[in-house]
């Protein structure tokens, strides 16, 4: 009995060490997220100010003088804006297909399968082999470059977040369009999309996210300027890029405005995160439930 | 009407065109690199690339080892320091917590893996990189360092294998806490309540009934953790120190593939070969990423169902 008894307390000191290991393990995780957070806000805020969002680089801004970072806002906003319209003009089709037209069967597995692939391929090898393409056309770095390499980044993401939330189509509301007599891309375009929107809409956010914090796949594609692009065919300026060549420079002014440029982009990605969520909400009263 | 189902059918086929893409795009990304690294690939031996030690690009020489090395240490040190911890909190998450708990953790797992990678570079460069030089290097390089090559300090500065290692760790965390979750989710409750009938405490059913089934799912998870890992760039090109040499202990500086590749590529690339050589590091990547992809993604589909992976 005494041994027993001794098995009984052995294995509830067990249950107990471990649930507070996993206690730590989970504040260790969420600790780090706001190690990370509050790093950035007390280096970046002392180096905010409305000149840094609303000028462009003046004479010797990377020595330190006058001027902010609204060339790099901006051209973030430009490449990651059309990176996600690049990615949505075929993430829409390639979801709906999958969805509606060979749902679960062996073929719908491939597509999938290829999909995640592509989602591994690093942000670094996209890069260079944007450049390759854009050597080969004769192109040099630009925001069109830019774009189309993020487009391409952003494609699998969107897909296959486009697709869980269609996996979730209600299917006696397809089925009722169809049994109406509507062809799959009736039911596609005017059912499954009206109803899906609220989620599609946070999966498409979500890889614009993605989009605007890359920088290793715009590194050799957009370029680096100072000033705001006019055409497709101009370099432009990224947060990410400002960041990491500021961070670079000898100087601690510039570096505070590295800081201060992290900062924005967080601020930037959080927003989109948490905004996503709202929207959906939001967009959530207008479905059939 | 029939207009309507013409239509419905040339989409159909438009859809399957375009949703072949992703594999098109695949294979143009391999040939494309394939096709330009040709030149170093045609006049030195793969093995002869593999296993050099020295990059002089200037006198042709292109040893990739160091930065091979340098890939391998940064990544399976990272995932020894995030895999413990992760699978704990997704086995909260999964098995311990409630649903409120759930509903509060979700998104700030999301946000971690919302936050860009130079952030947590910057994050890396502001508090890891002198948490390393000041407090880790002195605590366990001193006496740990004198008996174990691993812990040895050569490194006067904190931008090490290390610190790499704490900013990748932090960065898969949400992908590999979010697949163990999954994976655990699809354990039939019934094996659990089987388990608790018989009198075993949660941890007890934990590790005697949901993880050995489990198992195969959260070792694919990690592998495509680390598949992540191996290819991130830009947080660990500002935290490790950037020193085409092997490392061989943690607080060594390390060099690896992808912060040869930006750091490197895009200039002006005169030096013959050079150019070829940066694309048969990116190649190399690739071919290393794309195996670990396929082969987990293939388990944890089979495991997850084909219903929901």
């Amino acid at each position: 009995m005494k041994g027993t008894k001794k098995r009984l307390h052995r294995r509830h000191l067990e249950e107990s060490l471990f649930q507070t290991l996993m206690i730590l393990s989970f504040l260790l995780v969420a600790g780090s997220l706001g190690f990370i957070l509050i790093t950035v806000i007390v280096k970046g805020l002392p180096a905010l100010n409305v000149a840094m969002l609303t000028q462009i680089p003046k004479g010797g801004f990377y020595l330190g003088k006058e001027g902010g970072i609204l060339n790099a806002i901006i051209g973030s906003l430009y490449l990651a804006g059309g990176g996600t319209f690049g990615a949505l003009l075929l993430s829409l089709p390639i979801a709906l297909y999958l969805n509606t037209y060979v749902r679960r069967s062996a073929w719908a597995d491939f597509l999938r399968l290829t999909l995640d692939v592509l989602w591994g391929i690093p942000s670094i090898v996209y890069g260079a082999f944007g450049f390759i393409i854009m050597l080969a056309l004769g192109l040099r770095a630009s925001l069109l470059g830019g774009i189309l390499v993020l487009a391409l980044l952003e494609l699998p993401i969107m897909t296959r977040a486009i697709d869980e939330v269609l996996r979730m189509m209600p299917m006696e509301l397809e089925q009722a369009s169809l049994a109406l007599g509507s062809t799959r891309l009736e039911t596609a375009v005017h059912v499954v999309v009206r109803q899906m929107l609220p989620g599609m809409v946070t999966a498409i956010l979500l890889a614009f996210g993605r989009g605007i914090g890359d920088a290793a796949s715009v590194l050799f594609t957009a370029g680096y300027t100072d000033r705001i692009p006019t055409s497709l065919l101009r370099p432009v300026a990224s947060l990410p890029l400002a960041v990491f060549f500021q961070l670079g420079t000898p100087f601690p002014e510039v570096q505070q405005r590295a800081y201060a440029s992290a900062l924005v982009l967080t601020f930037i990605v959080l927003v989109i995160s948490l905004g996503s969520r709202w929207l959906a909400g939001r967009l959530g009263r207008f479905i059939i439930k | 009407m029939i207009g309507r189902h013409r239509r419905d059918t040339w989409a159909g086929a438009l859809f399957w065109a375009i949703s072949l893409l992703p594999l098109w795009i695949t294979l143009a990304v391999l040939a494309a690199l394939a096709v330009r690294a040709w030149p170093i690939l045609d006049a030195q031996p793969l093995w002869q690339l593999l296993s050099g030690q020295t990059w002089k690009p200037i006198q042709g020489l292109f040893g990739f080892y160091p930065f091979i090395a340098g890939t391998v240490w940064v990544t399976v040190v990272a995932m020894v320091l995030a895999v413990p911890p992760c699978m704990l909190t997704a086995i909260y998450l999964a098995e311990y917590a409630s649903p409120a708990m759930r509903l509060i953790a979700k998104p700030f797992i999301d946000l971690l893996a919302a936050i860009p990678s130079v952030v947590y570079g910057v994050w890396g460069m502001v508090a890891i990189v002198p948490w390393v030089e000041h407090t880790l290097s002195p605590a366990l390089g001193g006496w740990l360092g004198q008996s174990i090559p691993l812990f040895a300090v050569n490194n006067p500065t904190g931008f090490s294998v290390l610190a790499g290692s704490i900013v990748l760790a932090v960065m898969v965390a949400p992908f590999i806490i979010a697949v163990t979750y999954e994976v655990m989710h699809t354990v039939p409750n019934g094996l659990r309540q089987a388990s608790l009938a018989v009198g075993a405490t949660r941890w007890q059913t934990v590790k005697y009934a949901v993880l050995p089934r489990a198992m195969p799912g959260v070792i694919a998870g990690v592998v495509l953790g680390s598949s992540r890992a191996l290819g991130e760039t830009m947080a660990v090109l500002m935290v490790v120190g950037n020193v085409a040499r092997a490392p061989t202990s943690i607080f060594d500086p390390a060099y690896p593939l992808p912060a040869l590749i930006a750091n490197n590529y895009g200039e002006m690339l005169s030096i013959p070969l050079y150019d070829a050589a940066l694309l048969a590091a990116a190649l190399i990547l690739l071919l290393i990423v794309l195996v670990f992809n396929i082969i987990s993604t293939l388990v944890l589909r089979n495991f997850i169902g084909r219903s929901q992976a």
